[in-house]
């Protein structure tokens, strides 16, 4: 290969093509552009007419340039360059091992990786040696040597897992290497692991080494860890290098997608390999928060899942039996409810029921003794891990037992009888609260100045005293003690968990006192247990880059495994779940430190940034095409040929062509809103729909005879597509298996009933049922109206604006006759004055008119005016038409006019007021 | 045209209907009216009242005017003459050219103005003719079909003659003006003799204004009878548009002499907008 810089050429000698661009700029020198012919009649004017340059005819400098430049593009393309070729010192051997570390450490810089051992093999493939390829992270045979092609095939079926190589696979492949010699290419994840040195050794044993790592470092985290209510995440990095990294907090947003609940900017110190970013989140978010990551780092490693660590805690209050009915407010749990709410679960119940529900948190208000056998199974409970959270109370302060022996339930001891701060008999003011100690899980609570406490128990002085107690008041005297049994503790308040003998629980410091207390009581003995006992199946699996999957097909892991802690292809990191409990794997341990390899001086370190060779061939080719196209426009331009206009004229009628759907609307809106337009829903019975727009059309048509309201032709309304707010008035025949409206037309239905449209709804079964009876019609009826915002109804009262808006009615028959009719209720307070007809209602248009009397029927006509459908019989049922024909109108008018009519009742109050 | 007769005539027919309705279209767009001479004499409308003197018959007197007052009044009509009107289009091949596909040909803008306007004058009760093909000048709408039939062949012939001017007449020669002027001048200065004047309408195509060429261009005249090679057109563009103007100039300076009038009319402006100036140039010479 000759090289030229950093570009070598595969087949340098086609470059003497090059020599042959002279000869072309000679030929496109003395070829002028073809010519175009135009006819043109004013060529009589053109006729002696002299061209002022003589040398226009051949082809300009640039456009000779351009096509210069596209014939050297394909010759050097052709020449086969190669930007940055590899050297060939990595390797000389004819057989090359490439073994890949695989880990979650590599996948952060794995495109690099995978590129550079594609590099090796074409390297490999193009010195004709064989190749074996190991991965570390898969259980791989002995490898055995092949051609780099079935190599390369095999490159793309190896990805980083979410674990690293164990100890036992780095002696897996150091024992299963072949006899003969050959060189070894090691593309490292670059971290130290027991078991590398061993390989390392055996490689180097067999030929030549040489290692790759990543250029930048390996970033990780551990675990998140809850410590006094915030929440840490240690992250770790295997170099000094980065000085800095994002931590972000990622969760469900309520509508249950995925976001950045917080992100926090983390600086290592110079020198330390790890730093610790706190994250103190409201429960609230923190109940969501599903896992922490390294913003920009696609790494198994860089995420931690939290898993159920992090969950909302149970808190138990237990009931002591008599409950206060309305005393609410001097509950003793009240003010517990009220602060624990938002951040715990809370149950209640007697102590037994409570004790089985296991729960994080068992709170007891002024209890003194419990039957012997359970204060044995709380005392297990608590010594399990549990949190008993106790106050004090009138019977706290007397019973004298507790202070006989020491009660194993009660951090500290009692005096008998308490005190009394500040009260008619004694001398002392409230308390106010002492600043909290630093060792005290209160530390850094800020003391509100209106907190006092007037009376509380006691502590019996004892040398264990001044440990046990975490909040104090002003003169010493305990407020909050705390002792540890077993696994779990004891927390007594020396007041009332109502406000009787502090105003704590009225303030903001006992909401987060109490946040502090539940928070750190994470049940870790009860998981253990859990994990013995149990078989876990993965619900969700982390593949290397740190991406999580669903998985339901995965076989379940025993729980002992879980406990091992071997992260492995047997265990990969992700969501386990078992009984409820779910558990988080993490790639990294709690405890883990990265560390950076140490390779000796004779392994050969090749870097992978710069390895990258690329192929410049195919850029080059395409830059002569692209070169090519602009020449076939220039010598278009420079001929005549092109027009500017052409274009231009192209562009606009693809932008033009994008109108044309917007215009389809307008006619429909133009049609709906030239004229006043009735309007019915298409069902999509063509029955149904042909019968409703027959009997809007008679309507309409009556309408234009006998009053001042000339409709246009009525328009079917399909609810899913079209805008209804343009219709004043809709008729919506129901039938029973019309579909039922979608989310949005619910949606434009409803604001079309909030803005003043009116639907009459016919069921057209008033001959077979009464109102809401069972007919199909009417069950859809109900059905339907489920979406819809509809006010409270009343059958229609005789005093009704509909009686009197044009015609003044008793009836509203369609071709059934009959008074079930329903409008929207009269308001409450409406009242008849002596001497008038009619109540005073005067608001609103009613939004619905729901009946069954098949009015459209009864209005229907045909185009040349005749009636579609029989009403009743004879002179009767004509008569029955004719008063259909005035609902209609009234209907109309009321729709039109609002409630007009109904005003008419002011006018002789006005008539006498003006003194007439 | 070696076409069968048959054929050709077919061909002229289907041509027919479409330049005619629309020359009726755009006739009916100017309502122009009989037009008086703005003076009493023969004719029906009313001109003025005026006192009988003696010459005046008796009953020629307008006794309901004359009613009103003690004098006798004579009612005048208005003068009203039919006017000869001689009709040029020139039907040459070279006219036969449109720039774009939206365009009409030269051609049938002017066949279309020309027949336009003479509908115009028939309807008005004026005597039109043609120049070439000979047309003697009458009155009436059988003289519209034979003037469509007339325009709706090409010539090869396209010098305006003289010969059959009525003294004192109007004429209307349109053409594109871009073969010899001589001819023209001729014509003209014949036609200035007998007392005959009119208009000299241009009709151009917007390309052969603007000249938008570039580039290495051959131009054909459109009968292809002439060829012309240029390099670079672009360059060529200030001389064309000066030679233009001049020829417009000189046929500007021709018109003048002879108290013609000149227009110019494009093929991408509205035809109605050259009917009226058609007409507005005929009305101003009354």
């Amino acid at each position: 290969m000759w090289s030229l810089g950093p570009i070598g050429f595969t087949s340098p000698l086609l470059l003497w093509a090059l020599a042959l661009l002279p000869v072309i700029v000679y030929l496109l020198r003395a070829v002028p552009p073809a010519p175009i012919r135009r006819k043109f009649p004013g060529i009589v004017l053109l006729l002696g007419l002299k061209d002022k340059e003589s040398q226009t005819d051949t082809t300009p400098w640039w456009l000779l340039l351009l096509r210069l430049l596209a014939v050297a593009a394909v010759i050097i393309g052709f020449a086969g360059p190669i930007l940055n070729p590899r050297d060939q010192s990595v390797s000389t051997s004819e057989r090359l091992l490439i073994v890949m570390d695989a880990s979650w450490g590599a996948a952060q810089d794995w495109d690099n990786a995978k590129a550079m051992a594609e590099a090796i093999l074409e390297q490999a493939a193009r010195d004709e040696a064989l190749t074996a390829l190991v991965s570390l992270t898969k259980a791989s045979p002995e490898p055995t040597f092949v051609s780099p092609q079935i190599n390369s095939a095999l490159l793309d079926s190896i990805a980083p897992q979410a674990w690293e190589p164990h100890e036992d696979d780095y002696l897996a492949l150091a024992e299963s290497l072949p006899q003969e010699s050959f060189d070894t290419i090691w593309l490292s994840d670059g971290l130290e692991r027991s078991g590398r040195e061993a390989l390392l050794d055996a490689l180097r044993s067999k030929g030549r080494v040489s290692v790759a790592t990543p250029a930048s470092p390996i970033l990780a985290l551990r675990p998140a860890e809850l410590r006094d209510g915030t929440i840490s995440v240690t992250a770790l990095r295997s170099a000094n290098v980065t000085p800095e990294a994002r931590i972000r907090a990622l969760g469900l947003d309520p509508a249950g997608i995925e976001r950045v609940l917080q992100e926090q900017p983390l600086s290592f110190e110079a020198g330390a390999l790890m730093a610790t970013a706190a994250f103190d989140l409201p429960p609230e978010l923190r109940n969501r928060l599903t896992r922490f990551d390294i913003a920009d780092v696609a790494s198994a490693g860089a995420v931690s899942l939290t898993g159920d660590a992090l969950r909302r805690r149970e808190v138990a209050l237990v009931d002591t039996g008599a409950s206060q009915e309305g005393l609410e407010l001097l509950s003793p749990f009240h003010y517990l409810r009220e602060a624990l709410a938002p951040s715990a679960d809370i149950l209640s119940g007697p102590l037994e029921q409570l004790l089985l529900a296991n729960p994080d948190v068992i709170a007891l208000a002024d209890v003194a003794t419990l039957p012997p056998i359970q204060n044995a199974e709380l005392m297990t409970w608590v010594e399990n891990g549990g949190l008993l959270l106790r106050f004090a109370g009138p019977n706290l302060a007397i019973a004298d037992r507790l202070r006989d022996e020491a009660n194993a339930l009660l951090p500290v001891q009692l005096r008998t009888g308490g005190r009394t701060l500040g009260g008619a008999m004694s001398w002392g003011e409230p308390k106010a609260l002492a600043p909290f100690k630093e060792d005290s899980p209160f530390f850094g609570l800020t003391i509100p100045e209106d907190v006092s406490v007037s009376t509380q128990v006691l502590a019996q002085p004892s040398p264990e005293l001044a440990g046990r107690v975490i909040a104090e008041l002003s003169d010493g005297t305990p407020l909050v003690t705390r002792k540890t049994l077993g696994l779990g503790q004891v927390v007594l308040f020396h007041v009332t968990a109502n406000a009787e003998w502090s105003s704590l629980p009225l303030s903001g410091l006992f909401v987060q006192m109490l946040e502090r207390l539940a928070l750190a009581s994470g049940n870790r003995a009860q998981l253990i247990q859990d994990l013995e006992a149990s078989t876990w199946s993965p619900t969700q699996i982390m593949d290397g880059f740190g991406a999580l999957t669903s998985v339901d097909t995965l076989a379940s892991v025993e729980g002992s495994t879980i406990a091992s802690g071997r992260i492995g292809a047997d265990l990969a990191p992700g969501i386990y779940q078992a009984n409820e409990q779910t558990i988080a794997l993490n790639a990294v341990a709690e405890d883990r430190i990265l560390e950076a390899a140490t390779w000796p001086s004779d392994v050969v370190r090749i870097g992978q940034e710069a390895t990258e060779t690329k192929d410049l061939k195919g850029a080059l080719l395409t830059g002569a095409l692209v070169l090519a196209l602009i020449d076939i426009i220039a010598a278009l331009g420079l001929t005549g040929r092109l027009r500017v206009a052409q274009i231009l004229v192209f562009s606009i009628a693809i932008g033009v062509l994008s109108h044309g759907a917007q215009a389809q609307d307008d006619s429909f809106a133009l049609e709906a809103t030239e004229n006043v337009v009735l309007a019915h829903v298409l069902t999509g019975d063509d029955d149904l729909d042909a019968r409703a727009e027959a009997g809007l059309l008679g309507l309409s048509q009556a309408l234009f005879r006998r009053t001042s309201v000339e409709p246009a032709a009525p328009m079917g309304v399909n609810l899913e597509t079209d805008e209804i707010a343009l219709f004043p008035f809709l008729y919506w025949p129901i039938s029973p298996d019309q579909p039922i409206p979608s989310q949005e037309a619910y949606a434009k239905l409803n604001l079309y009933l909030q803005r003043g449209g009116l639907i009459l709804f016919d069921t057209r079964d008033a001959d077979r049922a009464g109102f809401g009876g069972g007919t199909p019609e009417g069950q859809k009826l109900r059905r339907i109206a489920i979406g819809l915002d509809i006010p409270p109804l009343e059958p229609i009262p005789q005093d009704h604006v509909l009686s009197r808006t044009f015609y003044l009615l008793q009836a509203y028959p369609g071709r059934f006759d009959s008074l079930d009719i329903w409008v929207e209720a009269a308001q409450a307070n409406a009242e008849q004055i002596e001497g008038l007809p009619f109540r005073i209602l005067n608001d609103g248009v009613t939004p619905v008119v729901i009946g069954g009397n098949d009015w459209a029927s009864a209005w229907a006509v045909d185009e040349i005016g005749n009636r579609l459908y029989p009403v009743g019989r004879g002179m009767a049922g004509e008569q029955q038409r004719e008063y259909a024909y005035r609902f209609g109108i009234n209907l109309i008018m009321h729709v039109l006019t609002g409630n007009y009519k109904s005003d008419q009742v002011h006018v002789p109050a006005l008539l006498d007021r003006l003194g007439q | 045209m070696t076409l069968p007769l048959r054929t050709r005539a077919e061909e002229v027919a289907a041509r027919f209907p479409p330049l005619l309705v629309r020359a009726e279209t755009l006739a009916s767009s100017v309502i122009m009216g009989e037009h008086g001479r703005r003076r009493a004499g023969m004719g029906e409308n009313f001109w003025q009242y005026r006192p009988a003197t003696a010459q005046d018959d008796a009953r020629h007197i307008d006794w309901r005017r004359s009613a009103r007052s003690d004098a006798s009044f004579v009612q005048d009509k208005e003068w009203q003459i039919a006017q000869t009107v001689s009709l040029w289009v020139d039907q040459s091949a070279s006219l036969d050219f449109a720039s774009g596909t939206q365009l009409e040909t030269k051609l049938q803008r002017a066949r279309l103005i020309g027949l336009a306007s003479a509908i115009l004058m028939l309807r008005a009760g004026e005597r039109v003719g043609l120049v070439a093909p000979h047309i003697p000048a009458k009155r009436g709408s059988e003289q519209i079909l034979r003037l469509t039939s007339a325009l709706s062949e090409t010539q090869a012939e396209n010098a305006p003659r003289a010969e059959h001017f009525a003294p004192h007449a109007r004429a209307i020669f349109i053409s594109d003006f871009f073969s010899d002027l001589e001819a023209v001048e001729t014509a003209l200065t014949k036609a200035a003799s007998l007392g005959v004047s009119g208009l000299l309408l241009q009709v151009l195509d917007p390309a052969e204004e603007t000249f938008p060429f570039g580039g290495r261009t051959i131009f054909e005249s459109v009968d292809k009878r002439l060829e012309f090679e240029t390099l670079r057109a672009k360059d060529l563009r200030p001389a064309y548009l000066e030679r233009l103007a001049e020829r417009k100039d000189r046929l500007q300076k021709l018109a003048q002499r002879s108290g013609w009038h000149y227009q110019v009319h494009h093929t991408d402006q509205s035809s109605t907008q050259a009917l009226l100036s058609v007409y507005a140039a005929l009305e101003r010479q009354r």
